[in-house]
Order: structure tokens, then C-alpha cells, then sequence
């Protein structure tokens, strides 16, 4: 590319500020104020002139200095050799990853904030991970993740509310439900296409969440369900003073008692889930089934072909996929203590869906960035929490902008002709 | 039997504002292949221009309500198209040709920019107007309940059939339409011949921006409030009456919103009202496992 014609650079600007201003004008330019007497007008024009002047002289900028050519094609080639790394590095990397985790409570500047969120975003690793069995893996677009998630937690709240039934007895009852929702849903609907499949998920988690909304006797309606036993360690509950008859954690290993105790043991509790999905996962790719998945992505028609049945293949991955979302709702449910429908609503599943996407489908490490990445930025955004969810949307926009293909691009098989497995 | 007719008459006009919202999706579907998630807040942003045109006009006093309508008609047309025009370029253009759901997640990102823009910009409280068009017929009465077709719902249904019959006719007969048919059944050899693909795609989405526009407007004037939130909800349903008429399909996006419209309103009438979403889902569920393709959609043919 040769130098660019001030003219031309000019002429763009003019334009894209042009644009800026009709689309400043109405919604940025006039604002709607509530009044006594109905609704009335207030003026913002100064804003709509700094917008529109931000507009054309950061396209004049941009333009005149070629920049965009050079600095795109920077930013690709780290993200290039993110997705390059040989397989040793990859899992040095991954291993590095882990056993940071595993350290991270231990850290002098690990305080409850730290853990808390940390226990937030590996919640969302472990969501990334159940939907990439289905999103990277099978090839399925699913738009209602967040339907098993939601019966996940009230299988959990429910069962321990009315039967008192312990978290571990719960966590494979939660983890089955969810699975055998997902069954439910799966049976009739897998035929469809992919984008039909997309739509009917997306109803389905708009059903659920709808349901729980009202049916208040089952589900607490919009109140939601609160007090919602906590984990205990093996028996041992995480209290200051046991209950007749019982030890409490701190007693059993002879420590001072700390509210900080729980939340290492929930950390370490996910932890442990979200490995085990990932464990799974990557056992499963090794097993005719996973590959069966991944064969079916790439072709179906070849799959048909060689006997596959698809329908059977692609219910196996809904239904693994939709348990590991159960297992996490009961995990969170625990962890909260309280659950409402709010928080099972389709952002959720955009959020999950973004994460799997972002992190480049069907990678494990991608997921683990792209999960900290979109907890995280909200996170320190929240001094401008007016400004968060705008900003959160600009940048699901910019990273896909991007690299299309996800921050570690991953979509080889894991088995080929004549090549390493 | 009045209260049926009474019915069928709100369900009609609902099903209107959905199958116009539901054509823009169907015509972006069909052309690039791909779910536009921020539609629905395109329609949002549709209404939220009406209403505040409406305030800006207020203190003129037209004196005919029709004339403030066809100037709010004309603003609103404009502006929500230069959002249409804007989203295409900027988020989904770059993304062509990049695989499947890249531009869905793009299309996410852009309705959850656009919702909190609006939320940040006009802040979360309702806004309700005063209605713009009073009264109507009454059709039959039964001891006290009035069967009543209002003239805002005349008006609502005949520009519809209006306006489906305008876009008929353009996808059909003029050289635009042509073009867009072109490149819905093979954009490269479109190309080759000459169409321009990406002007083509560019118009497709302002014209689903100003049909949703129009959508908007009615909207405004039909429940005469508007909040941020109201493109989620409208913008699901629309997409479901898109696939339920099988996607791709124009008469089919408006057949799947008039029968959207329909299931909602007799749901509201006899079963618990807060189930109609359910219903509309599951109405959903059990036409597609009998007819996979929706309604009107033809049953496309997989090749190796």
C-alpha cells in the first residue's frame, strides 16, 4: 500500500463522521425526561458534536497514518502463534495454568475478593467446558446452555431444602437430571438443522426460565429459593460453633476458626469439577464416541455413510454436555445459597456461548482465557458500571473483529490420516 | 363467540408487528446465511426514535394525528436504517467468509451493545405517550362486552398487507430484487455476472431496518410505552415466526407471525397468561419435528 491521499483520508473521515452524526442524533442528541405532565424533550447536542469529532478525526488519523494496514497484521501473528504452539508447550502451558490455580488461595495477596472471583470465573470455565463437548466438539449450536445450568441449581435447592439431602448426594442426582433434560430436548429436536437447532434451544431456555418465574409453588417464582444448605466438608460443617453431636471443620484440624475456610473449600471444590469435565473431555476425544462427535462436525453426510447413527451421537453429546451444566448449577447453588430465575437468563447462555467461541472451538486452554477474559473485564469495569455492559458488547464485537477464529484457534481433529493422533 | 372475534382481531395486529420484524430476519438469513441477534434491538431502536419524534412534534399540535404519523413514519424509516446500514458494515462485513458462528457472536455483542447504549442513553424507565389515534368500530355487543376493531388496528393491518405486498413486488420484479434472489442461490457467480454482492447485502439489511422501523412505530402507537428492553422479547418471537414459516421464505416469515400472534393472544384469552411464551415455544418444538423445515420452507437438499 502506498501513502494515502490526504483527500481521500479526508473524504473518509467526512463520511464516517457523517454516519457518526445520524447515528449520534436521535438517540444521543435528544433524551426522553419523565415529567408530571408526560414525557419531554432535553437536548445533548454538545455530546453528539464531541462524538461525531472523535469520530472524524480518529478515522483522519487512522487513514492518514496507514495504521490500520500495519497494526492489524501485529496483532494477528501473536494470536497466530498463540494457536502454533507445539503440543509440549500447549500443555507446559496448561500445566503452568493449573498448577497456578492450585496455588492461587496460598498467595499473601489472595484475600476473599480475590478467591471469590476466582471461583466466579472458574464457574464459567467449567460452563465453557460442558458446552464445548456440544458448540466445539459435536458441531451443535446450543443457544439454551443456561436451561440445564438453572436445573442444576434447583435440583440441588430443592432436593437439600425438602429432603435434606446432602451436596454430595445431590451433585450426581443434579448432574443426571440435567442430563436427562437434555435427553428430553435432544430426542425430538436433533434432526433439525443446525440453525433450527438454535432456535428451538434457545426457546427451550426461555422455557425453563419462564416456568420457574411462575410456578411459584415449585420454584419460588421471581423470589427465588434462598437458605440454601452450604457444603460441608465431608461431614464436617464450616461453621463457628458445631450443633450438638457434630465437628466442625476448624475443630477437626485444630484451627482457628476462619469464614475464609469455606471459600478455599468451594475454590478447590470447583476446581476439582471444572478439571474433571476438562478430563474428561480430553479422554473422550480419544474414545470412538469423541471421535464420532468431531467426525459428525466436520461431516455428516460421510458419518451417515459409514453407519454412524447421528441422532444417537449427537443426543450422547447434548446429554454429557447438559450434565456437566448441572453439575455446575449445584455448585452454584451451594455457593450462592440462593438462586432466582434472573440468574439462569439468555445473556447467560450468550456469555457461555461467547466463551466457547472466543476461546476458539474446541480448545481447552482458549476456554480458560476467554472465561477470565469476559468475568474479568466486567469485574474492573465496575466503577463504571454504567458503562460495563456497553463496553462488554463493543468488545464481544472487537475480539471476534479480531481473530474470527477464537483466541486459540483449534479446530483440527484429533485424529487424521496417517498423522499423530 | 364475540370475545373469540375480539380475539382474533388482537391477535392479527400482534401478529403483524412479528411478521414484519420477522421478514428482516428472514431476508438476512437467507441472503448471508446468518442469525442477525441484534434485529430485535434494531426494532428497539425503532421505536425509541418514534417515540421521541412524537415528543419533538407534540408541542406543534398537528392537527390531523395522520400527519404527525407520516412524519414520525419518515424520521423513524431514516434513522433506524442507518443503524441497520452501520451494524452490517461494521460488525458482520469484516466477517464474511469467516466461519459459521463468528458472526453470531459478533451479532450478540452488537444486541447487547445496543441495548445498554439505549438503557445508558434514555435510562431503564418506561416511557409512555399519550395515544395518538383514538377510537374505532364496534363490530358486535353481547350485554356489556364490545367487539371493537379500533382504528389503529385498521390502520395496523391494512399497512401491513401494504407493505408485504410493496416487498413482494420488489423482491420479484425489480432489478434490487433480482439481484438479492441472485445472491441468496450463489453470491461468487452473482458476482461474476456482475451483482453487486456487497450493495446487495447492505440494502437487505436497510430494508429489514425500516421494516422493523415500521414495527417500532406501531408498537409505539399500539401499547404507547417503550422501554430498552422490549427488542429481546419481540426480536425472539419474531425470529420463532421466522422459522416457524421456515426461513428464508418471506410470506413464510409473516404466516409464522400472524399464527406467533394468534397462538399469544387466544393463550392470553383462555389459559394462564403467563404460560403464552411457553406456548409459543412449544408450538414451535412440535411443528418442526413434523415439518423440519418450518411452514413455507423448502426442504434443502444436502450435498457431499
Amino acid at each position: 500500500m502506498g501513502q494515502v491521499k490526504p483527500a481521500e483520508a479526508f473524504r473518509e473521515a467526512a463520511l464516517a463522521a457523517l454516519i457518526a452524526l445520524l447515528l449520534a442524533i436521535p438517540l444521543v442528541g435528544f433524551r426522553l425526561v419523565d415529567g408530571l405532565r408526560g414525557l419531554s424533550i432535553e437536548t445533548r447536542f454538545d455530546w453528539v458534536a464531541w462524538g461525531v469529532s472523535a469520530v472524524f478525526f480518529g478515522r483522519l488519523a487512522i487513514a492518514l497514518s496507514g495504521t490500520r494496514r500495519r497494526l492489524l497484521p501485529d496483532l494477528k501473528s501473536v494470536g497466530a502463534a498463540l494457536s502454533n504452539l507445539p503440543g509440549g508447550l500447549s500443555r507446559f502451558a496448561g500445566g503452568a495454568m493449573l498448577v497456578g490455580a492450585l496455588l492461587l488461595p496460598l498467595v499473601p495477596f489472595a484475600d476473599r475478593y480475590v478467591v471469590e472471583i476466582a471461583i466466579t470465573v472458574l464457574i464459567y470455565v467449567m460452563l465453557g467446558w460442558g458446552l464445548n463437548i456440544v458448540v466445539g466438539l459435536a458441531g451443535l449450536l446450543d443457544l439454551g446452555y443456561v436451561a440445564f445450568y438453572a436445573v442444576g441449581a434447583y435440583s440441588y435447592a430443592l432436593l437439600s431444602i425438602n429432603f435434606g439431602w446432602s451436596f454430595w448426594l445431590c451433585l450426581p442426582v443434579a448432574g443426571l437430571l440435567a442430563a436427562a433434560f437434555g435427553v428430553m430436548l435432544g430426542f425430538p429436536v436433533l434432526r433439525l438443522r443446525g440453525d433450527y437447532l438454535a432456535i428451538v434451544t434457545l426457546g427451550f431456555g426461555e422455557m425453563i426460565r419462564i416456568i420457574l418465574l411462575n410456578w411459584k409453588d415449585f420454584s419460588g417464582g421471581p423470589n427465588g429459593i434462598s437458605s440454601i444448605p452450604r457444603p460441608d466438608f465431608f461431614g464436617f460443617p464450616f461453621a463457628r460453633t458445631a450443633e450438638d453431636g457434630q465437628t466442625t471443620f476448624h475443630q477437626l484440624f485444630g484451627l482457628e476458626f476462619s469464614p475464609m475456610h469455606r471459600i478455599v473449600f468451594l475454590y478447590y471444590l470447583i476446581l476439582i469439577l471444572a478439571m474433571l469435565t476438562n478430563l474428561f473431555t480430553l479422554r473422550m476425544r480419544r474414545l470412538p464416541l469423541g471421535r464420532a462427535w468431531e467426525a459428525l462436525r466436520e461431516d455428516e453426510i460421510a458419518c451417515r455413510a459409514l453407519g454412524i447413527n447421528p441422532t444417537m451421537i449427537k443426543l450422547s453429546a447434548f446429554a454429557l454436555g447438559a450434565m456437566f451444566g448441572g453439575f455446575a448449577g449445584a455448585f452454584f447453588a451451594t455457593r450462592q445459597g440462593f438462586i432466582s430465575p434472573e440468574s439462569f437468563s439468555f445473556i447467560e447462555s450468550a456469555v457461555i456461548l461467547a466463551i466457547v467461541v472466543l476461546g476458539g472451538m474446541g480448545s481447552q486452554i482458549g476456554v480458560v482465557i476467554a472465561a477470565a477474559f469476559l468475568i474479568l473485564v466486567p469485574e474492573f469495569l465496575r466503577d463504571f458500571s454504567q458503562y460495563r455492559m456497553v463496553l462488554f458488547g463493543m468488545a464481544m464485537v472487537l475480539i471476534m473483529l479480531w481473530r474470527p477464529q477464537g483466541l486459540v484457534a483449534h479446530r483440527s481433529p484429533s485424529a487424521r490420516l496417517g498423522g499423530r493422533a | 363467540m364475540e370475545y373469540l372475534v375480539q380475539q382474533l382481531i388482537n391477535g392479527l395486529t400482534l401478529g403483524a408487528i412479528y411478521g414484519l420484524i420477522a421478514i428482516g430476519y428472514t431476508m438476512v438469513y437467507g441472503i448471508i446465511g446468518m442469525i442477525n441477534f441484534a434485529h430485535g434491538e434494531v426494532y428497539m431502536i425503532g421505536a425509541f426514535i418514534s417515540i421521541i419524534a412524537f415528543t419533538i412534534l407534540g408541542p406543534f399540535g398537528f392537527a390531523s394525528p395522520i400527519v404527525a404519523i407520516i412524519i414520525v413514519l419518515a424520521v423513524a424509516l431514516i434513522f433506524t436504517s442507518v443503524y441497520g446500514w452501520a451494524i452490517e458494515r461494521i460488525a458482520y462485513r469484516p466477517l464474511r467468509g469467516s466461519f459459521r458462528l463468528a458472526p453470531l457472536i459478533s451479532a450478540i455483542g452488537v444486541s447487547i451493545f445496543l441495548q445498554n447504549y439505549v438503557h445508558m442513553l434514555q435510562g431503564a424507565k418506561m416511557k409512555p405517550i399519550q395515544p395518538v389515534v383514538r377510537g374505532g368500530f364496534v363490530l358486535a355487543q353481547e350485554g356489556t362486552f364490545v367487539v371493537q376493531i379500533t382504528y389503529l388496528q385498521i390502520g395496523i393491518i391494512v399497512a401491513t398487507v401494504a407493505l408485504m405486498a410493496g416487498f413482494t413486488y420488489l423482491i420479484q420484479r425489480t432489478s434490487l430484487g433480482r439481484a438479492q434472489r441472485a445472491c441468496e442461490q450463489d453470491r461468487k457467480m452473482a458476482a461474476l455476472l456482475g451483482v453487486d454482492v456487497d450493495r446487495t447485502i447492505s440494502l437487505t439489511f436497510v430494508m429489514g431496518a425500516a421494516l422493523a422501523a415500521v414495527a417500532g412505530l406501531i408498537f409505539t402507537l399500539y401499547y404507547g410505552a417503550v422501554d430498552f428492553f422490549i427488542g429481546f422479547l419481540a426480536g425472539l418471537k419474531a425470529f420463532t415466526a421466522a422459522v416457524l414459516g421456515g426461513i428464508g421464505s418471506l410470506p413464510g416469515a409473516m404466516l409464522g407471525g400472524l399464527l406467533i400472534g394468534l397462538i399469544e393472544a387466544f393463550w392470553s384469552a383462555y389459559f394462564p397468561i403467563a404460560y403464552k411464551d411457553v406456548a409459543v415455544f412449544g408450538i414451535l418444538v412440535v411443528v418442526l419435528i413434523f415439518r423440519p423445515t418450518g411452514l413455507l420452507g423448502r426442504p434443502d437438499i444436502e450435498k457431499v
